[in-house]
């Protein structure tokens, strides 16, 4: 699926277009955002990494006027949306992290009325609704009504719902949570052309491969705070110089990453899985040596893989917490996603 | 002009949704009817009785039918997150509202002259004070309805509306002058009943039909549009106070 439509292009200038400084938000005694800053470069894909409860959505609620920040300032585009959140509502465009479209109206409909928020005439609207179920792969479910769409289609027509007037940011919520693997991949391919069309994409998701896969820089947020904020090669680089290896030995176990570990100080052995070792150095990890040891023992290694440096390795490191917690979320939100 | 296309297509929107549709359109006629009959029943009299009670039912009507449908239709929207969609266009918080109760004002404008109707079959209406008539309904329609905009920004659920709706609304077919005059009441009463905005609006009509006014026109015009003013203005705070939070 190709996203050839035009999505509107930015006004040619090196300034950020979101500019953010010390956004804080309470809710009572529960501080969603602490003093967060970043700025966000024209046509840039921002991702907002962080597990549920750590403040995407709340940012973004600020940052589209749903929500009042009790402290900080938001630039968007020059204009200043502390004061006045509606003043940048026609340059943005918002795929919340629920398809809430009306779902007694047809996708059609649905998608003309949107347009009609942001002023569009008849024609105008009618036109750029019919171009967008065409490019989400909907016009021939256009005249059913929303509430009988799959959740699938559901998120496609919200996402075409959040560009039906050519924004220039689009700030996407969770766009692929709780929908089947081809539906997707069909979203992300679609948030790809998005981005080569020069719109600005604001992408908060819980996916840490999804967000490695499609942004160009990634904040890290946990418990309200961003942590980390640059580019994913950049996040990548540290781990770069770090080898790692993971062995299959069937029978393997603690015993024998014990043994190794003392065999083969300066690499850190830990016994990941039921017949698996998972080896990590600062240099290349020769294998002759290593399985050598492993047959004096009388073991085989029937499988040996070299694994690149993920994303997750850096949030690991970077966060502190623990990759099987964004999985478990992953599982809770529905799957799908990857 | 952009802002009068998404004003205009919000109350197109929310006409084809909810006001004309099938099971409202019956019961915006029904409602009507069971109350004019009703209230025939209770009267014991004749036809003769017909512009007596018509001040009171078309008030019932218009009550009923704004409130029951705006406060359940915001909260259903505001439940299901398509308010926030309204939130987040660019128009003036002020603009939507008034968008989002255009149909509803229509719908109790449309309500009241069904009892209108029913009674010029039955009795002789050249006597009614159509000047004074035609904007009273407006005036009661608007209030009725920033009334169920009110309950509707006052709580999150649909059966909440509904029955917070009812709080307000059963008291005030009995304090507003509908069928008891606000006068017969106990004096204890008759404060609470001036602080209703109903009551102004019934009075008028009273007035236009019957020509039995207790109060002087401009001061319950006045009042009734201060009342809607100061509605509309409450609800848009609670806006702001609960809803971009």
């Amino acid at each position: 699926m190709t996203v050839s439509m035009k999505i509107g292009l930015p006004a040619a200038s090196a300034a950020p277009i979101i500019s953010v400084a010390g956004l804080t938000k309470r809710y009572g005694p529960v501080t969603a955002v602490d003093g967060i800053s970043f700025q966000v470069e024209r046509g840039e894909l921002f991702g907002f990494l962080g597990p549920n409860g750590a403040g995407k959505t709340t940012t973004i609620n600020i940052l589209t006027g749903l929500a009042k920040p009790d402290a900080g300032t938001i630039r968007i585009d020059g204009l200043d949306c502390t004061r006045d959140p509606k003043a940048a509502q026609h340059l943005t465009g918002i795929v919340p992290d629920e398809s809430n479209l009306y779902p007694e109206l047809t996708g059609f409909d649905n998608l003309c009325f949107c347009a009609a928020l942001y002023g569009m005439r008849k024609d105008e609207r009618k036109h750029r609704a019919r171009e967008l179920l065409e490019v989400f792969g909907l016009a021939e479910a256009a005249g059913r009504k929303f509430a009988g769409y799959s959740k699938g289609m559901k998120r496609k027509l919200t996402i075409a719902a959040g560009l039906i007037h050519r924004p220039s940011i689009l700030f996407l919520d969770e766009p692929t949570t709780g929908i089947d693997v081809a539906s997707a991949r069909q979203i992300r391919q679609m948030i790809q052309g998005l981005h080569g069309n020069s719109t600005t994409i604001f992408l908060t998701t819980h996916y840490i491969e999804e967000a490695e896969r499609l942004c160009d820089r990634i904040a890290f947020i946990v418990n309200g705070r961003i942590v980390r904020v640059d580019s994913v090669p950049n996040l990548l680089e540290p781990l770069q110089s770090r080898h790692v290896l993971l062995l299959t030995i069937p029978g393997a176990g603690q015993q024998l990453a014990g043994q190794l570990a003392a065999a083969f100080p300066g690499y850190d052995i830990q016994a990941p899985a039921k017949d698996q070792l998972r080896l990590e150095a600062e240099a290349a990890i020769p294998l002759g040596r290593l399985v050598r040891f492993i047959e004096e023992h009388g073991m085989d290694a029937t499988e040996a893989r070299l694994l690149r440096p993920s994303l997750e390795d850096v949030f690991i490191q970077v966060t502190g917490l623990e990759a099987s917690l964004m999985k478990k979320e992953k599982e809770r939100s529905g799957g799908g996603g990857q | 002009m952009k802002r009068w296309i998404a004003f205009w297509s919000i109350l197109v929107k929310d006409m084809r949704a909810y006001y004309l549709k099938p099971p409202n359109i019956s019961w915006g006629l029904i409602f009507p009817i069971a109350w004019t009959g009703m209230f025939f029943i209770r009267s014991g009299s004749g036809l003769e009785s017909t512009l007596s009670i018509l001040p009171g039912v078309m008030a019932v009507s218009i009550l009923f039918g704004t409130t029951s449908m705006l406060a359940v239709t915001v909260t259903f929207e505001k439940k299901n997150r398509s308010f926030d969609r309204l939130l987040l266009a660019p128009i003036p918080l002020w603009l939507l509202m008034l968008a989002k109760t255009s149909g509803a004002i229509l719908f109790g404008i449309v309500n009241a002259f069904i009892p209108v109707l029913l009674a010029a079959f039955l009795t002789d209406l050249s006597g009614i004070a159509w000047p004074l008539l035609l904007p009273a309904v407006v005036l009661i329609a608007v209030a009725s309805t920033f009334l169920g905009l009110f309950i509707a920004v006052s709580v999150s659920e649909v059966f909440e509306a509904q029955t917070f709706s009812n709080f307000f609304r059963f008291p005030m077919i009995f304090l507003c002058g509908l069928f008891i005059p606000v006068a017969s009441l106990p004096i204890y009463l008759q404060p609470l009943s001036y602080l209703l905005p109903l009551t102004y609006g019934v009075d008028i009509l009273q007035g236009a039909i019957r020509g039995q006014n207790a109060l002087a026109y401009p001061l319950s015009f006045g009042l009734l549009a201060l009342s809607c003013i100061g509605l509309f203005l409450l609800s848009l705070r609670n806006i702001y106070r609960k809803w971009i939070v």
